[in-house]
């Protein structure tokens, strides 16, 4: 290191102070995102912990070690990445639409996995000369990280696929699907440590490959509604291959934020995990939705239907309306005039209120931010245990597009396959109204003996027009 | 657009007879209103005259909805004809061969005027007869008629009641509210409780099925539970008799509120039986001077010792037990409008081409439970409907959730072995292994702490502007990309830069949608800003 300064600063040490500082702002950042009133200026905190990350990064590599390197190049694409790569991040930020964030969200997983695996390669390709045990462990780092950045390489560009319909969400059961999952595993064990004893190039191929096709069948033998548990599970990994980079560069911020995000990420899995009654290995390994679909689907009974003008009625005379919205609400892009049914009820006197169920939707939260954009406030956007124990004095619920989360056989028939799982308990209320495109049952395949209480009637068609129908009539 | 109709008259066109009830009912099977839909299924509808004159439904008001008004033996020797109470014999007589009968008929009580039924050529159809089943339910007359009758049992308390329902202060001192009792919380039932409470009084309520509980709190009464062991769920949505212990506790109750509150309705009725006696002569002679009793069951034998059926009595101590019989008949209007549309509904499952041709379907449980006689054959009585009307599963739901919690994740000791393992190893690691790798594992889980103690406290809500952030910040795998791209070796620089591109996409791009998104969360007062 040359000094660049006079005294004890050094490019060098002022740029671990940075990263230093950097992974402290990041994590004031997470925390600010706990509550709504901090959030905005968390996110502040993130940008600054980032802007100071990059420009000291940016002058470790200008002043750090001019040495062998070809610098003028390094900069000029250093500059026209940045810049390209900056525009078209903000470029799809503003256009995606809120239905569309579970995609976007999962395509980003994949770039911080597919530069996972360009890191590695590059550590393989070139790295500074290091002796004996350092050298295996540096081998060792650059099999893990391409292996966990190539997982989520494709592991998030199927769960994109799945997610934007361009692909079906139904999961893909080959024979054998467990086997095959842990025959690539130890492949990939086997090749680390062959890797170690004597590099080679086409192990490192070999592992990208395994890797690329392991993050692909994974995610495929995992059905569309338990997307929620996916996503977070690719946030969590592309933060681990983030921390798998920092162990290959030596470098303490990309472990931290690695560190955090792969932390985040578990978390958010396990919340959704236990939100469904289900352990996180079984949803990782797949096949919930096979098992279920073979569960009894006989006909419970005789529904009875609503018209829209009739629930409209209905809603003008309650006193209080709770609204549980699920994916179907999403689907039919009916946010908008859900919303503004909520706002006309309430200024015509009546108590509305938003009960969103954990793993409504296909991403954590996904409900709360479709309601947020169409200006509902989130003070009456309450979480299912917020809402469950004032269900039973709420005169009329509206159930739109929402199945498994609102079905009592979760808590009442020990049998079913959904048994067990938090639900909200809708039935409880006065009256319940369920929008639903047709009486096909739910993700998880269990017929819903919602449908057929005493207290419930179904309003047929898509959830937007039956919505707007209401509003006409209101 | 009357006479377009009488016109339009042909001969194949089943005719609908709406005759006047005998005696001193006031009710008729058909308002003007009914009648407009009655004509919509295909019918032509002919009204006896002077049929709806009791429910202040005059003729004229019938001939402008599009029926005709006819004589007596006319509406008798319509194909269909339409009743409230059970016919007499001669009125049978009047009857046409293959005629169709549309009535309360109770043939559960009435075996005789089955018998006489079935002698005869005609169809009889009971309406009282409806399986309580969601289906059914707009053809429930019981139901329609029980809830005005448990309204006007309020009502006529009320008048006989020397004062006020609601509790006042007022200048000339404080008016405490009355109390009242509602023995049998069916439809009756609730409707005397809500009707009860709505004038202000404090309203208790007993029942046998405790499922009915949360009901009567909803409309503003309290239940008031008999405490014994054994629970009643009935499979047809009707109540059933009561075990000897139940009995007894009830019993108490029903004594130690007699010597407490004003009024007394009671409701109890079990389908087939005599009514149970529910309140004694004792505990009617320890109820107040001026307290009323309305016995809704006095027809059946009546709930209460004492109350004689469709008689005002008042009892040596100044207590009045009311058991009209004729409850919904005291508002006949509105119990006209109600029973001519559980009727119309029949109609319209027997009519389902629309075209005025009844057609009767065994197959469907409704139509089989109403049908007492067909075509002169007794099918009388019908197989019983299983209905689960009522889903009381509290009970398995409970010993689901211990369960749950240890299919659904690790349980404690699991855990505890978890931990003791990830810590066993870490210090294996960490004693083994070269200087930077042992810092780097020190960073690395102290990070991963921070991060589930920073990530345990974030709102549900904010979970996706959450996973945006990590997104971008995990995107922080650029400085790494960066490191490597002023490398000598172009392979290596191409690959760092296309790293760059991505990550800087995922970085811009998540604090952008993550900004945007908490643009858009709003709490109530700032929504329209």
């Amino acid at each position: 290191m040359t000094d660049q300064l006079p005294g004890l600063l050094t490019v060098g040490s002022l740029a671990s102070a940075a990263y230093i500082t950097a992974g402290l702002l990041f994590i004031l950042s997470l925390a600010g995102l706990s509550k709504h009133e901090t959030s905005r200026r968390g996110v502040v905190f993130g940008i600054i912990g980032m802007t100071l990350a990059l420009l000291s990064t940016v002058a470790l590599s200008l002043f750090g070690d001019p040495g062998e390197g070809n610098q003028r190049l390094g900069l000029t694409l250093l500059v026209v990445t940045v810049v390209v790569g900056g525009a078209i991040g903000l470029w799809r930020a503003r256009v995606v639409e809120m239905t569309g964030m579970p995609e976007l969200i999962a395509l980003l997983h994949s770039f911080v996995g597919l530069a996972a695996v360009l890191v590695g390669w590059n550590g393989h390709l070139e790295h500074p000369p290091l002796d004996g045990a350092l050298e295996n462990i540096h081998r060792g780092e650059v099999f893990i990280g391409i292996f966990i950045g190539g997982v989520t390489f494709t592991g998030s560009i199927v769960a994109f696929l799945k997610l934007s319909a361009r692909m079906k969400s139904r999961p893909l059961t080959l024979p054998g699907k467990n086997l095959i999952n842990l025959v690539l595993l130890v492949a990939f064990v086997v090749l680390t440590v062959l890797y170690v004893q004597n590099t080679a190039l086409w192990q490192l191929v070999t592992v990208t490959v395994l890797a690329f096709v392991l993050g692909w069948h994974l995610v495929a033998s995992i059905g569309g509604g338990d997307m929620p548990v996916v996503v977070s599970m690719l946030n969590s990994y592309s933060g681990w291959a983030a921390a798998a980079a920092g162990f290959l560069l030596s470098n303490d911020l990309l472990i931290i934020t690695g560190a955090l995000v792969g932390s985040s990420g578990a978390y958010l899995s396990y919340i959704m995990c236990k939100a469904m009654n289900r352990s996180f290995l079984s949803v990782i390994a797949g096949g919930f939705g096979i098992e279920a679909s073979a569960s009894k689907d006989e006909e419970q009974g005789e529904h009875r239907e609503i018209t829209a003008e009739e629930t409209a009625e209905l809603l003008a005379s309650a006193d209080s309306v709770v609204i549980t919205p699920g994916y179907g609400m999403a689907v039919a892009q009916a946010q908008y005039p859900v919303a503004e049914l909520a706002h006309r009820l309430t200024e015509q006197g009546v108590k509305v209120r938003f009960g969103i169920h954990p793993v409504a939707g296909r991403l954590p939260g996904h409900m709360n931010v479709l309601l947020a954009e169409a200006k509902v406030p989130y003070d009456i956007v309450l979480e299912m245990d917020e809402i469950n124990d004032e269900l039973s004095e709420t005169t009329v619920v509206l159930v739109i597009g929402a199945n498994d989360t609102v079905n009592p056989a979760a808590a009442e028939d020990p049998g079913s396959p959904i048994a067990g799982m938090p639900v909200l308990r809708v039935w409880e209320s006065e009256r319940v109204i369920v929008f639903k495109r047709s009486m096909a049952s739910g993700y998880a395949g269990v017929q819903n003996p919602l449908f057929f209480r005493e207290n419930s009637q179904m309003l047929f068609g898509d959830a937007k027009e039956r919505v707007e129908d209401i509003l006409r009539t209101l | 657009m009357m006479p377009a109709r009488v016109t339009k008259v042909s001969f194949n066109l089943t005719q609908l007879g709406i005759v006047a009830e005998a005696g001193h009912e006031t009710r008729v099977a058909a308002t003007p209103a009914t009648v407009k839909q009655l004509l919509a299924l295909g019918f032509e509808v002919l009204v006896e005259t002077q049929a709806g004159a009791a429910s202040s439904f005059p003729d004229d008001a019938y001939v402008q909805s599009g029926a005709r008004i006819v004589s007596t033996t006319e509406a008798w020797a319509s194909d269909v004809v339409l009743k409230i109470n059970p016919p007499t014999n001669d009125e049978l007589d009047q009857l046409q061969t293959g005629a169709t009968l549309i009535a309360q008929l109770s043939p559960g009580l009435r075996p005789e005027l089955v018998e006489d039924l079935a002698r005869r050529p005609i169809t009889a159809l009971a309406l009282d007869a409806v399986p309580r089943i969601s289906r059914a339910q707009s053809m429930d007359v019981l139901s329609s008629m029980a809830n005005i009758a448990g309204y006007r049992a309020v009502v006529e308390a009320a008048h006989e009641f020397g004062r006020f329902f609601t509790g006042q202060v007022t200048a000339a001192g404080k008016v405490p509210p009355a109390k009242v009792l509602v023995a049998g919380a069916g439809v009756a039932g609730l409707a005397a409780i809500g009707a009860a409470s709505s004038l202000g009084a404090i309203v208790r309520a007993t029942d046998p099925r405790p499922e009915v509980a949360d009901q009567v709190k909803s409309i503003g009464g309290e239940y008031l539970k008999v405490e014994v062991e054994e629970q009643m769920q009935s499979t047809d949505g009707y109540a059933k008799a009561t075990s000897d212990a139940y009995n007894e506790r009830a019993a108490q109750i029903y004594s130690e509120q007699a010597a407490e509150v004003d009024i007394i309705i009671t409701t109890a009725l079990i389908p087939g039986r005599a009514a149970p006696r529910l309140i004694t002569a004792a505990d009617v002679a320890s109820m107040k001077p001026g307290s009323v009793i309305v016995d809704m069951a006095a027809g059946q034998g009546g709930n209460v010792e004492g109350s004689v059926a469709g008689e005002r009595v008042v009892t040596p101590n100044g207590v009045i037990i009311l058991g009209y019989t004729d409850l919904p008949g005291r508002l006949p209007a509105q119990a006209s409008q109600l029973y001519g549309t559980n009727i119309l509904n029949l109609l319209k499952l027997l009519t389902p081409g629309k075209d005025g041709q009844l057609v009767l379907d065994f197959e469907d449980v409704v139509q089989r439970s109403v049908t007492v006689v067909r075509s002169g054959e007794k099918t009388w009585p019908p197989p019983p409907v299983q209905v689960a009307a009522a889903p009381p599963q509290q009970q398995p739901a409970e010993p689901i959730t211990p369960a749950s919690e240890h299919s659904g994740g690790l349980g404690a000791k699991g855990q505890g072995v978890l931990i003791g393992v990830g810590i066993a190893l870490l210090f294996l690691v960490n004693a083994v292994a070269p200087a930077p790798l042992a810092q780097h594992f020190t960073v690395l889980i102290l990070s991963v702490v921070i991060g589930f103690y920073v990530i345990g406290k974030v709102k549900h809500a904010l979970h996706t502007p959450l996973m945006s952030v990590t997104n971008a910040i995990s995107g922080i795998i650029v400085v790494g990309a960066m490191v490597q791209i002023t490398s000598g070796n172009l392979l290596v620089q191409i690959l760092s830069a296309c790293a760059v591109l991505l990550a800087t996409i995922n970085i811009f791009g998540g604090f952008a949608v993550t900004r945007r998104m908490l643009a858009m969360f709003s709490r109530g007062g700032s929504a329209h800003d």
